[in-house]
C-alpha cells in the first residue's frame, strides 16, 4: 500500500484527524450507549417488489442480505429508487410482494426500531437544536431532562457548541444536517438507514464526518445501510458496495471492499482503493452506455 | 421603548393629523352636529357618559369574547375532524369554504329568531362571523404539516397521539393564529350587529339609539369605542401569537 505524503490539503486532513481524536471517540461511545443493550440487527430482504400506483415496477424481486454489524453502501444513479428502497426498509411504504426481516423479526409483525436519517434534515422549525436532537429519545420514553443532558454533552463533538438554544432557521445547512444526524443516532435502534446524510455538507466537514462515522462504527459495529451517489464515500466507509445498475432494480451487483481497517481519509489515495474505484467507474460507465444503446431493454 | 416610538411614530402622527383636520374641518365648514360632530364634542360626551359607556363596553366585549371562545373550540374541533377523516375533508371542507359566500348579515335575524333577544343571539351572530376563518385556516394549517417530519416521527415509533401533539399542532399553529386574528378583528362587528337586531344593552344598541335621536356625538363616541375594542382584541391575539410562535421572531427581524 503506498500512501502519498505531502499532497496539497494534507494540513487540512491532519486537522480533521485531530478533531476526530479521543473526544470524538467518547462522543461515539455516548451516542450509541443508549441502545447498547440491543444486538445489532441483520437485515434480510427477499423477493421485494414495489411500484408506485399506476407506474412501472421500481424494484422487482430484490433479494438482499446484510449481516449483523455490517456496513453496506447502496450506490445508484438518481431516480433508481434508492430512497424508495429505504422507505420500504423503514416501514414507510408497503411492498407489493416480498418480505423484510430485521434482526430475525418480520417487518410486518413487529416494527423494529430503525435509526432512519432522511436526505432532507426534517428539523422541526418550532424546536430548538437541543429539543430537535432529543426527539428520538423523547419518543422512546427517556425523561426530558436526561435526554437534553445527553444532547448537551454531544453538541461540541458535532460542531454544534453554543447552538443548543438556536432554532433551525438560524443554522447553516451543514449544521442542520449534523443536528439531524445527532437526532438519528440518539433515537437508538438496531439498524441504521442513512440516506445520503452528508450530501448537504461542505467538503471539509464532509470528510471529518465520514471519518467520524467510521470511528463510531468500528467501535460498535452497528448495522448500517448507507445510500450515496458518491463512489469515494461508498468505498471509504463500507464492507460491501451494492450497485443498482438497471431499472427496475432486480439485483444489486456486489463489490466487496477488502481494504484494511481502520481506514482514514488517506486510504482514498492508496492503490487498492483507486483500483476498486476504477472498477466501479467502469461498471457505471458500461451500464450507462449499454442502457442507452439498447434502449434500457437489457 | 425608544424603538417602539421610532417604529410607530408615523402612524401616531397621522392619527393626530386626522384628529386636527376633523376638529378644524367641522368648525370651518359648519357641518351640522348630527352629520359629523366636532371631535371635542365627542370627547366631552364620552367623558360625561363615561360610566354608562363603560357598562355598555363591557357587555359588548363579553359578547365578542364568548362568541370568539366558542368559535375557537368548535372551529378547532372541525379542523381536526376535517384533517383526520378524508370523508370529512371531502364533504365538510367544501361546505366550510362555500359558506363564506353566504351573506352572514342576512342570516343574523335567524339567530334572533332562534336564540331570542338575550345574550344568546349576540353570541350566535359573533360565532357566525368568527367560526369560518378559524376553522378554515386551522384546517389548512393541519394540512400544511410537513409529511416528511411525520414520517420521521413514525420511524421513531410515534403513535397517533404523539404525531398529533408533536407534529400536527405545532405545524398548524401559525395558520390558526392567522384565522384567530381575522376572527378577533371582526368579532366586535358581529356583536354590534347582534345588538342592532334587538337588544337592551351594549355599545351597538347605544349607537343605534343615539342615531335615532340624531345625537351625533354619542354615535361617534360609541363607534370610537367599538373600534378601540376591535383593535384591542386584535393586539391581544397578536401578543399571544408572539409568545406562542416566539421561534419565528429571529427570522422576522431578518426579513
Amino acid at each position: 500500500m503506498s500512501i502519498k505524503k505531502g499532497q496539497p490539503g494534507e494540513q487540512g486532513l491532519e486537522r480533521v484527524a485531530g478533531a476526530s481524536g479521543t473526544a470524538a471517540e467518547a462522543a461515539a461511545t455516548n451516542a450509541f450507549a443508549h441502545s447498547e443493550n440491543n444486538e445489532p440487527a441483520g437485515l434480510s430482504v427477499s423477493g421485494l417488489t414495489y411500484a408506485f400506483p399506476g407506474g412501472p415496477p421500481l424494484i422487482e424481486g430484490l433479494d438482499l442480505h446484510i449481516g449483523q454489524g455490517e456496513f453496506v453502501s447502496v450506490l445508484a444513479a438518481s431516480g433508481m429508487g434508492k430512497t424508495t428502497l429505504f422507505r420500504l426498509l423503514a416501514g414507510l411504504l408497503e411492498p407489493q410482494a416480498g418480505a423484510i426481516t430485521i434482526g430475525g423479526m418480520n417487518r410486518k409483525e413487529q416494527a423494529a426500531k430503525i435509526g432512519y436519517m432522511p436526505q432532507k434534515d426534517c428539523l422541526m422549525p418550532w424546536r430548538t437544536v437541543l429539543d430537535n436532537a432529543a426527539l428520538g429519545m423523547e419518543l422512546s420514553g427517556t425523561p426530558k431532562k436526561e435526554a437534553r443532558q445527553r444532547v448537551r454533552e454531544l453538541l461540541p463533538d458535532f460542531g454544534l457548541a453554543g447552538t443548543e438554544a438556536k432554532y433551525p432557521h438560524e443554522l447553516s445547512g451543514g449544521m442542520r444536517q449534523r443536528v439531524s444526524f445527532l437526532r438519528s443516532l440518539l433515537g437508538g435502534g438496531e439498524l441504521f438507514l442513512l440516506d445520503e446524510p452528508f450530501s448537504a455538507l461542505d467538503a471539509m466537514t464532509r470528510v471529518s464526518m465520514q471519518e467520524w462515522l467510521l470511528q463510531i462504527w468500528e467501535q460498535h459495529r452497528k448495522t448500517i445501510v448507507f445510500i450515496t451517489h458518491d463512489i469515494d464515500e461508498a468505498l471509504l466507509l463500507s464492507d460491501r458496495v451494492l450497485v443498482a445498475a438497471k431499472a427496475p432494480v432486480a439485483e444489486l451487483v456486489e463489490y466487496p471492499v477488502a481494504l484494511t481497517r481502520p481506514r482514514t481519509y488517506e486510504t482514498m489515495l492508496s492503490e487498492p482503493f483507486v483500483a476498486l474505484k476504477r472498477q466501479l467507474l467502469g461498471h457505471f460507465g458500461h451500464a450507462h452506455t449499454a442502457a442507452s444503446l439498447e434502449g434500457g431493454s437489457r | 421603548m425608544k424603538r417602539f416610538f421610532k417604529k410607530h411614530m408615523p402612524v401616531v402622527l397621522f392619527i393626530l393629523l386626522l384628529a386636527v383636520l376633523w376638529e378644524v374641518g367641522t368648525r370651518i365648514f359648519q357641518i351640522p352636529h348630527y352629520i359629523i360632530p366636532r371631535l371635542s364634542d365627542v370627547l366631552v360626551s364620552m367623558v360625561e357618559n363615561s360610566g354608562l359607556l363603560a357598562r355598555h363596553f363591557v357587555i359588548t366585549l363579553g359578547e365578542a369574547l364568548l362568541g370568539l371562545a366558542i368559535s375557537i373550540v368548535l372551529g378547532t374541533l372541525s379542523a381536526i375532524w376535517i384533517d383526520s377523516s378524508s370523508l370529512a375533508r371531502k364533504t365538510l371542507y367544501p361546505l366550510v369554504v362555500a359558506s363564506q359566500t353566504i351573506p352572514i348579515i342576512a342570516l343574523s335575524p335567524i339567530m334572533v329568531m332562534w336564540f331570542g333577544y338575550e345574550i344568546g343571539s349576540k353570541i350566535a351572530v359573533v360565532m357566525l362571523f368568527t367560526f369560518f376563518p378559524i376553522a378554515m385556516n386551522t384546517a389548512d394549517g393541519f394540512r400544511s404539516a410537513d409529511p416528511d417530519i411525520g414520517e420521521l416521527l413514525r420511524t421513531m415509533g410515534a403513535g397517533k397521539r404523539e404525531l398529533f401533539l408533536k407534529w400536527k399542532i405545532p405545524s398548524a399553529l401559525p395558520e390558526f393564529f392567522t384565522g384567530l386574528k381575522m376572527a378577533a378583528a371582526i368579532s366586535v362587528g358581529g356583536a354590534t350587529l347582534g345588538e342592532w337586531l334587538g337588544g337592551e344593552a351594549g355599545l351597538g344598541m347605544y349607537t343605534k339609539r343615539a342615531a335615532n335621536m340624531l345625537r351625533g356625538e354619542s354615535v361617534f363616541s360609541g363607534v370610537l369605542l367599538l373600534s378601540a375594542m376591535g383593535i384591542m382584541l386584535f393586539l391581544a391575539v397578536l401578543a399571544l401569537e408572539r409568545i406562542c410562535l416566539s421561534y419565528r421572531k429571529e427570522s422576522k427581524v431578518g426579513q
